[in-house]
């Protein structure tokens, strides 16, 4: 029983990434749209943010190493979006009533989408990493460090992916599917990624101080660049078990459900 | 094992029962309380107008979505209690395409090989095979995205039988093909009956249900209306008769007279429906040969010349259409 959700996870995992290979224009879309978002914030705006950024302590020069974190996480948020769409039309196909009437796990069919969802992710956020590289972000990080930041994105990869299977699931069409997961998509933006949320006015700022994604780029942001890091990474790591833990049992709830096409 | 004998004689195995099957959509009763039985290695077409819940029935009975209540099994497994059970003994090719349209036909095939677990060489010989019996072997690499509508619908069949069911659940399955390939499909299924899988089919083609299938339930309303062979069904529905046509006026009035009177073959007061128009009688008949010679003789006894005459025995249309009642 174990062994054949295994082998059939592989089996389907094999399928998945064929399309991913075949059909890449979502997740390149989950490269380009941080690219974009990253030349925009360096390139044009960042003079005058940087010397915003000083005014509350920061280093004008330095407003790459900043915002570099917070586009890195942008680019894990971004994968969601690829994720929701690709779910919603697999399971728009007959194919996956097919699966349905055979004698396959039903866990695989939803494992392999996750493991897929999370590799191609992990590539298009290394592809951003690297884009800030080369445009000046030099992190001074030790290994542990960099394992540490890549072991809390791996996790947030793991919980954004759960949610937007489940928007995937749920959702009639592969449009409404692209909508769906535009909160997390844009949360980072009214988080700590481009700017402090001390530097924000009340309102936002509490929101930007609570919501999940502001101390997920804070921890990665100090064990990068040596910023403090304080309660960021417990909370962070909590918010990936909340909103891992609630992916998950919405989409095993939607994938039963079999009329939600 | 004399005794085993006469028990399968009398009482046939049946690899497909419901017993007052129920479902609903809100408050829209789909499926009202059905029954079916299916003989293994027999061919069982489910007739029904659109929306009839043909489908519904497909899909429950493939797993698909769970009844309101009743019972169902099939190969001897209850459908609530062991779906699993049921999964591996059936193939399913549903009214909408089910294949994998980012990946080539043989991919498909070695997908569901893979899935149904017949080892990396079997199942790449599998796929190969199926590709050739289907047709499929030439365009068998290229994209689906440039396969017609009847290639995908033999791919789909072929992604069926990879697994070797025993049980096969066609919904519509020649929906949509030209002559050519349906007498093709036809065949298949045929040669698959031959090896003794039972195939429960639905259709809106009742020449279909005429050339394969040896029981036949009509769905209507949420309830089967009627049951059983082409010929009992046939026997529900008048509707035999034989159409002569005359060259003139005269002949027809003529014969209109001549055949009105009484003693015809099997028809002791035949109703003559005379259309003045056409310049055509017709009279009921159960399309025999001694009837015909009635006719025939009886007009030439009264020196009518005959141009044209023509049989219609009841065909299923004229079952279907008698049965189904217009409830748009
Ligand atoms: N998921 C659903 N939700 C609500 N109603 C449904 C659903 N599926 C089917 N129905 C309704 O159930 C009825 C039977 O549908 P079904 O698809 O079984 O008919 P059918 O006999 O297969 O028709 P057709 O010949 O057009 O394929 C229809 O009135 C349909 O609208
Ligand atoms: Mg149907």
């Amino acid at each position: 029983m174990r062994n054949r959700t295994v082998t059939d996870t592989l089996t389907l995992l094999r399928r998945n990434l064929r399309h991913t290979v075949r059909y890449p224009s979502m997740t390149a879309g989950a490269i380009f749209g941080p690219v974009i978002v990253l030349l925009l914030f360096v390139g044009v705006l960042g003079k005058t943010l940087g010397s915003g950024l000083a005014a509350s302590g920061g280093h004008p020069a330095h407003y790459i190493a900043y915002i570099a974190p917070g586009i890195i996480i942008t680019a894990v948020a971004a994968g969601s979006m690829a994720t929701a769409v690709a779910v919603c039309v697999d399971t728009t196909e007959g194919i996956v009533d097919r699966f349905r009437t055979m004698p396959v796990s039903r866990v695989a069919i939803l494992a392999a989408h996750v493991i897929n969802s999370v590799l191609s992710t992990i590539a298009s956020t290394a592809c951003v990493a690297a884009v800030s590289v080369l445009l000046g972000f030099r992190p001074h990080a030790t290994v542990a460090q960099w394992l540490a930041a890549a072991g809390l994105l791996l996790f947030l990869t793991l919980a954004l992916t759960w949610l937007a299977v489940a928007m995937g699931l749920v959702s009639a069409t592969p449009e409404a599917a692209s909508n769906a997961p535009m909160l997390i998509v844009f949360l980072p933006f009214v988080g700590s990624a481009f700017a402090p949320a001390s530097s924000m006015p009340a309102g936002v700022r509490q929101f930007a101080e609570y919501q999940p994604f502001t101390p997920a780029i804070e921890t990665v942001r100090g064990l990068l660049t040596g910023a403090p890091i304080g309660h960021n990474a417990v909370i962070a790591l909590g918010w990936c078990v909340v909103l891992g833990a609630g992916g998950y049992a919405w989409a095993v709830a939607a994938f039963s459900r079999p009329a939600a096409h | 094992m004399a005794v085993m004998t006469k028990k399968t004689e009398t009482a046939p195995a049946l690899t497909i029962m419901t017993t007052d099957l129920r479902k609903a959509y809100g408050r829209k009763t789909v499926l009202d309380g059905i029954d079916l039985r299916v003989p293994a290695g027999t061919v069982f077409a489910l007739l029904g107008p659109n929306g009839a819940g043909k489908t519904t029935t497909v899909r429950i009975l493939s797993t698909l979505i769970e009844a309101d209540g009743g019972q169902a099994s099939v190969a001897g497994h209850d459908l609530a209690a062991a779906p699993e059970a049921v999964r591996r003994v059936i193939g399913v090719t549903g009214q909408f395409s089910a294949v994998d349209n980012l990946l080539s036909a043989r991919e498909n095939l070695i997908l569901m090989a893979d899935l149904y677990r017949l080892g990396r060489r079997p199942g790449r010989h599998r796929a190969a095979a199926l590709l050739e019996r289907f047709g499929l072997s030439e365009a068998a690499d290229q994209p689906i995205s440039t396969y017609s509508g009847g290639m995908r619908r033999r791919l789909d069949l072929a992604m069926t039988l990879v697994g070797e069911p025993r049980v096969i659940f066609l919904d519509e399955p020649t929906a949509g093909l030209d002559p050519r390939s349906r007498r093709e499909l036809w065949a298949i299924v045929r040669e698959l009956v031959a090896d003794g899988v039972t195939i429960f089919l639905t259709t809106q083609y009742l020449e279909e249900a005429d050339q394969l299938a040896g029981l036949i339930g009509v769905l209507d309303g949420g309830r089967i209306v009627a049951e059983g062979t082409v010929a009992e069904l046939k026997r529900l529905v008048p509707g035999g008769h034989i159409t002569v046509h005359f060259a003139g006026p005269a002949a027809l009035t003529a014969a209109a007279v001549a055949l009105a009177a009484t003693g015809l073959v099997n028809e002791e007061r035949a109703t003559v429906a005379v259309d003045g128009d056409a310049l055509t009688a017709q009279l009921p008949s159960d399309g025999s040969i001694g009837s015909l010679r009635s006719v025939l003789d009886r007009l030439d006894a009264a020196g009518i010349a005959v141009e044209d005459l023509s049989v219609h025995t009841p065909d299923l249309d004229d079952v279907f259409l008698a049965l189904t009642g217009d409830r748009r």
